[in-house]
């Protein structure tokens, strides 16, 4: 018997979080007498911001069944399939593929999505995406790990999902034997702990197949031999993109089937009452993702924007530009044209995402050398953990200096 | 009365001129924009040859003196990306130090013409002809023809633009020239003249596959598993088409210039009846072709045919050349170590291309004339005789022979 595991990662922040998570998989169901392998989707782009990424772990009972997971690049009928960042429920466009997937796509029926979130259950079906069978949604309360390139943050979130794992898919791997490897691969109680903390903690529920978002995500089909340009051609996208509505403004021509946002953690928002119009986030922004609205606004296009948070680093009017949760968001929706509709509910709107933030709070990943250390020693003194992007809503000093 | 004669413009003009510079006159005809120089011999002879065709003021084209091969062929791709139509060529380790860009040329559709003038692979350093080093693009997308005289050199240099920058192919061409015997000796070349030229050579028009700012295009981009080998499937329809392509090539070039009426794939020398046939490429064809004669008086049926396209490979016509033969000897000048029966890259294909025949004569592989050395009269009497032996006997008592190795 087989059973697989598929974790969806952001790339840079969790490269090693995947990692781990499908290595344990493997060293544990190695302690049960079983073979398995631990690869990551080589078309994935990892090493780059935010991109989301996969890793799998296959287990079976010996090495003819392994045979039909091997020289493969991904299963796509996985028992389990983690996302370690809750916002990757909303879908996935990786550098592997084209058009958006959804989370649940290479869960097999009855299987299970496993998140580490904040939200609960019933809050993150409604970013998941409809499934043409039955499946469950499970969490386990957790502020996704995001770290480096070149540091883990061993806050337990790698065991913590194994225990959950043993929990949701025991033909998978049993919890004494996910206790065994981590006894013998980091010989750590504390972490034989975690993991079975999140065995018994880990919250279920099953899914309907009416249930979820009811949206279909995109897709592109590939084209035959014969369809595409000879020469590795590939005609431009016009400057100008029509905008249904406006008069006069402007929208950049955007790539139709490469959208970018699934790579987003964060989002800005924007105050339209204070802004200056400076032109700074429009200019500076490396996606080009502002529209010029018809007033002279800048609008960031929440389909084209992959929430790198430069647009706040640059723009000089305090609490105009603000970074904030991508969980708290269900729709890619224009923030200009609901500022238009209705200035004040706009307002309203405005303030509760950006106070949703001190909630359930978000991060870039580390950013500089030393990070992890000042990180580790806020936590040490309980204070307000801080990783990231410094923004408005902090309490004053708690940002590196 | 009065006869009426052919305009003075539209005659040819004999040239007392070397395969290099017969290759730079057909550069000069075809009127090239951009041209690339890095010294390497025997190769260098066309650069200079176009130098001095451009200080002449005969030809008007950019001439840039690149830093290195790989520089060179960099340049002139860029430079056919937009629209210009280039030439391009190396030698030996040149052409190998080249090979990044060489290698991608074919999958971005450039329809470069480049010369290889034929040299050995250094260490050890030699200037001798060898073709391993035109041969390392084989299975890369190039189409690579051989000549053996300068006036052929001349006349395919113009076919290769032609067939190159034919919208439907789109390939890169290599004409590959042996180092010294045919890129240094000067003989006597028919040269067209421009009007004639123009009539056969049309504008190089990219379509909608120009590099401008008036077409905006990207092109090469980074690509995953889904879309590498739909790319690739496109070059090899490129390369079928190709041949098609070279055969209306040369009905066009015999009704316009009166020459090269013959097949364009392969050329048969008294081999129709013959027993026994020699297969080779390049100017091995000169004593091979006095030796088939000499043994012809003997009374030997011994004939010889000489490859002109090894991409695309002419299957068809190298089955009807050599399928009625009882014993063939594919002469290589150059190696392929470790490849069956220890033969060589033609050897191979050869031997490849006869398979499917229901009744295939005994090929052997004879490796001769490495590193420039003489392909003799003696030699090709001696692998003629083996071929004659193993005709009589039916039997192969050794697949392949070094011919003309001292030991």
């Amino acid at each position: 018997m087989t059973g697989s595991v598929e974790v969806v990662y952001r790339g840079i922040f969790q490269k090693h979080l995947g990692q781990r998570i499908t290595r344990g998989i493997v060293l544990a169901a190695v302690k049960e007498g079983k073979v398995g392998i631990s690869f990551g989707r080589y078309g994935d782009s990892p090493e780059r911001n935010g991109i989301p990424a996969k890793s799998f772990a296959v287990v079976a009972d010996n090495e003819e069944e392994l045979q039909a997971y091997l020289s493969r690049y991904e299963p796509s009928n996985n028992d389990v399939t983690v996302a370690v960042d809750d916002t990757l429920c909303k879908g996935v466009e990786s550098w592997a593929w084209y058009g958006l997937q959804p989370i649940n796509k290479l869960t097999r029926p009855g299987g299970t999505v496993l998140a580490t979130s904040m939200q609960s259950p019933e809050e993150l079906l409604k970013d998941c995406h409809r499934k043409d069978a039955e499946w469950s949604l499970a969490v386990i309360k957790a502020i996704p790990s995001f770290s480096g390139l070149w540091v883990y943050k061993d806050d337990h979130t790698d065991v913590r999902v194994l225990g959950a794992i043993a929990r949701l898919a025991p033909h998978v791997v049993k919890l004494e034997s996910v206790e065994a490897a981590i006894r013998d691969e980091w010989g750590d109680e504390l972490k034989v702990a975690s993991v079975r903390k999140a065995y018994e903690r880990v919250e279920i529920r099953k899914v309907r197949p009416d249930e979820g978002n009811p949206e279909k995500p995109y897709e592109f089909q590939l084209p035959k031999w014969w369809e595409m340009k000879e020469g590795l051609v590939i005609p431009g996208i016009p400057v100008k993109q029509e905008v249904e509505g406006w008069e006069g403004g402007y929208r950049p021509g955007r790539n139709p089937t490469f959208k970018k946002f699934s790579t987003r953690t964060m989002r800005p928002v924007v105050d339209f009452e204070i802004c200056t119009k400076c032109t700074l986030c429009w200019l500076q922004c490396p996606d080009s993702c502002f529209d010029v609205t018809p007033t002279g606004h800048y609008d960031a296009n929440m389909e084209a924007c992959c929430g790198c948070g430069v647009c706040e680093a640059v723009c000089p009017v305090e609490n105009c530009i603000t970074m904030v949760n991508e969980a708290a968001f269900a729709d890619n929706a224009s923030q200009f044209e609901t500022y238009e509709k209705d200035k004040d509910a706009y307002k309203t709107w405005l303030k509760g995402k950006i106070e949703d933030k001190v909630v359930t709070y978000r991060s870039h990943g580390f950013r500089y050398r030393g990070q992890y250390e000042e990180e580790l020693a806020q936590m040490a003194a309980g204070g307000q953990l801080h990783s990231g992007v410094q923004s408005i809503n902090e309490e004053p000093g708690a940002g590196p200096g | 009365m009065t006869v009426a004669t052919k305009p003075a413009a539209a005659a040819d003009k004999e040239m007392l001129i070397s395969g290099c510079a017969a290759i730079a006159q057909a550069l000069r005809l075809a009127d090239i924009d951009v041209v690339t120089a890095y010294p390497i011999r025997p190769y260098d002879t066309v650069m200079q040859a176009v130098a001095k065709l451009i200080a002449n003021g005969e030809l008007d084209a950019e001439y840039i003196v690149a830093s290195s091969e790989h520089d060179q062929f960099e340049i002139v791709k860029h430079a056919s990306a937009v629209g210009a139509r280039v030439f391009c060529g190396s030698s030996g380790v040149g052409w190998m130090y080249a090979m990044e860009a060489i290698a991608v040329t074919p999958a971005l559709r450039l329809p470069m013409v480049a010369l290889v003038g034929n040299r050995a692979l250094d260490d050890p350093g030699a200037f001798g002809c060898e073709h391993n080093d035109a041969l390392c693009v084989r299975d890369l997308g190039w189409m690579l023809t051989w000549v053996d005289t300068a006036q052929e050199a001349l006349d395919t240099a113009l076919i290769a633009y032609r067939v190159a920058e034919d919208p439907r192919i789109f390939l890169p061409c290599a004409i590959g020239a042996d180092g010294a015997f045919l890129t240094h000796s000067e003989t006597i070349v028919k040269v067209p003249s421009k009007e004639k030229v123009d009539q056969f050579l049309p504008k190089y028009d990219r379509g909608d596959k120009l590099l401008h700012p008036d077409n905006p295009i990207t092109i090469a981009p980074q690509v995953n598993e889904d879309w590498v080998m739909e790319i690739r499937k496109q070059n090899d329809e490129a390369m079928r088409r190709a041949r098609g392509v070279i055969q209306e090539a040369f009905r066009d070039f015999h009704k316009i210039f009166g020459r090269q009426g013959g097949n364009p794939f392969v050329e048969s020398y008294m081999a129709d009846d013959a027993e026994v046939i020699l297969f080779g490429q390049g100017t091995l064809s000169m004593p091979v072709k006095v030796g088939v004669r000499k043994l012809r008086e003997q009374g030997h049926k011994v004939g010889f045919v000489r490859l002109r396209w090894l991409r695309p490979f002419p299957t068809p016509e190298v089955q009807e050349a050599l399928g009625r033969a009882k014993a063939v000897g594919v002469v290589d000048r150059d190696y392929s170590f470790g490849s069956p029966n220890y033969g060589a890259v033609l050897y191979n294909e050869v031997r490849s291309a006869l398979y499917d025949l229901p009744k295939r004569p005994h090929v052997i592989s004879f490796i001769c004339g490495l590193g420039g050395r003489e392909v003799t009269l003696d030699s090709v009497v001696e692998m003629s005789e083996i071929l004659l032996k193993v005709a009589k006997t039916g039997k192969v008592e050794q697949p392949n022979y070094w011919i003309g190795v001292r030991g």
